[in-house]
């Protein structure tokens, strides 16, 4: 380890065009927000944020794919702008590094958030914050930009709380909608929440790396800087005890870390906020609320991999968690009725999937389906966008229906994401979900308890099928049956009232179509870069996942996969490091890749089988599932769903009552009326009114006569000539002295 | 019998205890200020006493530096004194009691 760190340095490759990756954005939100607000030209505006970001995108293909670049090499590409904090030993830098994980973060953020600000442009068309919602968006993606590619958590964290903030005012966009303040609010308290178990963690982390000698909350070695991960990297590996997250250990550290991704990620306890962002414009659901901000998450327990394989505990709550969320959002999303709902519970259905696979150590799988649930979710908001444009901003699905006809390129290619989304086979959606759930299957052997994979896996398995039936709920009441938006009887309060009589739904322009398009063929056609090995064999030959090739060296496995030991020995790791005991480092050396090579070795063929049964088996339940939405929903669209369900299991009221009620309640009752007005605004009284009566009494000393002032004077100089004469003579003795 | 330290200082002490009591009963304002004097010059030659007995010279500059403040102070307090002869027509001090509540 220590001749690899030793030639890292000429190794590692400095490259200022990585800066400009995030800076061009940057630049982009400055002129539309500085220049843009006095044109007022749509198409400036419009051309400065997709040229921003195009540049951006242009620029991470290049660094990805040259010769040497970020997915051909296993060194990653980095640019240290300037050093930030120095503290004796410990160094953060504003340093950018592109390795292979953040390289394909790059890759589809900036692909997908240039298609949606294209899409944007003719969203936004005729908004008077036209300008506004530009600048907010490229600054979105110079926050993004910066959470992935910074090397070190400090500034991963700026990053962090930058597309928080641009969440943040980008749900509360529409100044004029009621509800969009309260959402945006919401979404940032939940996600302050989160915020606080991230800052932890990190603070844990620095803590930790100082015990071993090595400083550090960096992502990679660099010169003077020993990366924090590789530390952990060598730490012997927590046991798989409830203490061990108590413990301030590796364990701590990683349910602190995933603390703060279930603020960012929507996952249970803190998922409440995103369902309310879709108060938001619909390509922000679609950019930060679907495809990228919310995915962060997952991008940082993949970093991570290296503590999260050390703790394995945190690792099953992490399972645990997911799986969880993917069921019960999965549940709430089959009776909502607005159709950004329907997607935003289904993201955070999705986002639980990633979860669970991250917690069964299947980070590659994880990243995998971010990947392609970037290109169908965001096909299938810009799809409700496209839908909520041509109807005239309506989002209830019970007044839709029958739009087929009237915008076909919509209705052909949100098929695309309902087809990927639901996980029919060749669709991207399909191979990235198959092998979260095939991972999920076999993570019996590795720090589980066998039988607890098994139940995950029909968790999993259970929300795909109810994926499908609300995905087929949806397009079903949007695109087939009766045109229900015809028959407006209700009194519809909103201002838009007049318009539905008299106009028809209409296909959008192509600025909305052309993104659509381009996503549904990412949708199709997506998921073949990760084709795992058990169903490609099927076609013959030796084929290999390029995906997982690619990724396999910057994440960490899980060891006890290749250690086959007790956990008992492992308990009393002390003296003897792990990579010693099984003769193989614990993480694969990021520098050298032979064991990545030994790693992708042809399954057993009874594990194929296996493999491609379970294959088997969740087309069919994606079919089923088809099936059952199809049958259930295609002749009573408006079919009552359980009122429980429709409510979201009044988690939000149960939130309210237990926790914001008391706060509220607790703060007023407690906070302000006993302790600021009884207890603070108390003592300055008191104080206050102190002086006031001392004042009142000695002002009759003020008598008015002069030779009352002498004898006052004369009192005093005598009690002054007393107190010496009487106990300091010594004093005197010393002056005459 | 050659002069001792103690008689002088006996001396002052008299001379300013009767300044005090003069300060304290008198009712004419002039009055009153030429006891002022009267203390100030008791400090005085204490201050020389003790200066001509430890032979050092800082009790007799401390001496010029009472002078001088004695002589600003009784161009101020005269000056006052008038100001307030013009507008009371009196020097009794007790009649110049209104600054109180």
């Amino acid at each position: 380890m220590l001749a690899l760190r030793a030639k890292m340095p000429a190794l590692r490759m400095q490259n200022h065009l990585l800066s400009l990756i995030i800076f061009a954005p940057l630049a982009g939100a400055a002129i539309n927000w500085l220049v843009g607000r006095r044109l007022r030209n749509e198409r400036f505006i419009g051309l400065v944020a997709c040229g921003s970001v195009a540049i951006s995108a242009i620029l991470g293909f290049y660094l990805a794919f040259k010769s040497g670049g970020a997915l051909r090499s296993t060194q990653p590409v980095m640019d240290h702008l300037w050093t930030w904090i120095q503290v004796g030993n410990f160094r953060a830098d504003f340093g950018l590094a592109m390795d292979r994980l953040s390289g394909i973060y790059v890759l589809f953020i900036t692909f997908v958030g240039f298609l949606i600000h294209v899409f944007a442009t003719g969203y936004m068309h005729g908004d008077g914050g036209y300008y506004r919602f530009f600048a907010y968006l490229n600054l979105f993606m110079f926050a993004m930009l910066t959470l992935i590619l910074g090397d070190n958590f400090l500034l991963m964290f700026v990053g962090w709380e930058g597309v928080g903030l641009c969440s943040y005012l980008l749900i509360g966009f529409y100044l004029d909608k009621a509800e969009a303040a309260p959402a945006a609010k919401k979404a940032f308290v939940a996600n302050r929440v989160g915020d606080w178990g991230f800052v932890m963690g990190i603070l844990l982390l620095f803590w930790m790396t100082s015990g071993a000698g090595a400083p550090s909350i960096s992502f990679f070695d660099k010169p003077g800087v020993a990366s924090a991960l590789q530390t952990v990297a060598h730490m012997p590996i927590d046991g798989f005890t409830w203490h061990a997250i108590f413990a301030g250990g590796i364990s701590s550290i990683a349910v602190l870390l995933f603390i703060g991704a279930t603020g960012k990620s929507a996952q249970i306890p803190l998922y409440v906020w995103l369902p309310d962002a879709m108060a938001g414009p619909t390509p922000v659901s679609a950019l930060i609320h679907a495809a990228t901000m919310v995915t962060a998450g997952v991008y940082m327990l993949a970093r991570c991999s290296a503590i999260f394989t050390h703790a394995p505990f945190a690792m099953f709550i992490v399972a645990i968690v997911g799986a969880a969320t993917a069921l019960f959002a999965a549940t709430i999303g089959l009776a909502q009725n607005d159709i950004k709902k329907v997607l935003a519970y289904s993201t955070i259905s999705q986002l639980g999937y990633m979860f669970l696979a991250c917690g069964v150590g299947a980070f590659i799988a994880a990243i995998f389906h971010v990947m392609t649930h970037a290109f169908f979710k965001a096909q299938l908001f810009l799809g409700s966008g496209s839908v909520i444009h041509g109807m005239h901003h309506e989002q209830d699905m019970r007044r839709m229906g029958g739009l087929r006809k009237y915008m076909p390129i919509t209705w052909l290619t949100m098929c695309c994401g309902w087809l990927a989304i639901c996980g029919v086979p060749i669709w991207a959606g399909f191979f990235s979900k198959d092998e979260i759930l095939w991972k999920v299957w076999v993570a019996g052997s590795a720090n589980m308890p066998a039988g607890a994979a098994k139940a995950l896996w029909f968790v999993g398995i259970v929300t795909a099928l109810l994926t499908a039936v609300y995905m087929t709920r949806l397009m079903v009441m949007t695109f087939w049956g009766d045109e229900r938006f015809s028959s407006q009887h209700d009194a519809h309060g909103e201002s838009h009232a007049d318009d539905h009589h008299a106009v028809t739904p209409h296909e959008s322009p192509w600025s909305m179509t052309v993104p659509l398009i381009v996503l549904a063929m990412l949708s199709t056609v997506g998921g073949f870069v990760g084709v795992p090995y058990a169903i490609s064999s099927l076609a013959g030959g030796h084929p290999i996942n390029y995906f997982e090739e690619v990724l396999a060296p910057a994440i960490s496995t899980v060891p006890a996969t290749h250690a086959p030991e007790g956990e008992a020995t492992k308990l009393h790791w002390q003296s003897p490091p792990p990579q010693e005991v099984d003769g193989k480092p614990a993480v694969a050396p990021v520098g050298e890749a032979p064991g990545a090579a030994t790693e992708h070795e042809i399954p057993s063929p009874q594990e194929l089988n296996e493999e491609r049964l379970l294959a088997l088996v969740s087309v069919l339940i994606a079919l089923s599932g088809i099936g059952i939405g199809w049958l259930m929903f295609e002749r009573k669209p408006l079919r009552a769903m359980p009122r429980l369900l429709e409510n979201k299991y009044y988690v939000d009221e149960i939130y309210d009552a237990a926790i914001i009620q008391p706060i509220n309640v607790g703060s007023r009752e407690g906070l302000w009326k006993i302790f600021d007005i009884g207890v603070i605004d108390g003592i300055i009284h008191l104080i206050g009114g102190a002086v006031v009566r001392f004042g009142r009494t000695i002002r009759y000393m003020q008598i008015g006569f002069v030779r009352g002032y002498a004898a006052i004077i004369l009192a005093g100089a005598l009690i002054i000539i007393g107190y010496f004469a009487y106990s300091g003579a010594h004093v005197l003795r010393f002056l005459v002295r | 019998m050659a002069p001792q330290l103690s008689w002088y200082l006996a001396l002052s002490a008299v001379l300013f205890t009767i300044g005090v009591v003069g300060v304290m009963i008198k009712r004419n304002v002039i009055s009153m200020f030429m006891c002022i004097e009267l203390m100030l010059n008791a400090v005085n030659l204490t201050f020389v006493a003790f200066s001509s007995f430890f032979r050092d010279v800082t009790g007799q500059l401390f001496v010029f530096i009472v002078m001088t403040v004695a002589a600003a102070e009784a161009a101020v307090g005269l000056g006052i004194i008038i100001a307030i002869f013009r507008s009371r027509e009196s020097l009794d001090v007790d009649d110049a009691s209104t600054l109180k509540l």
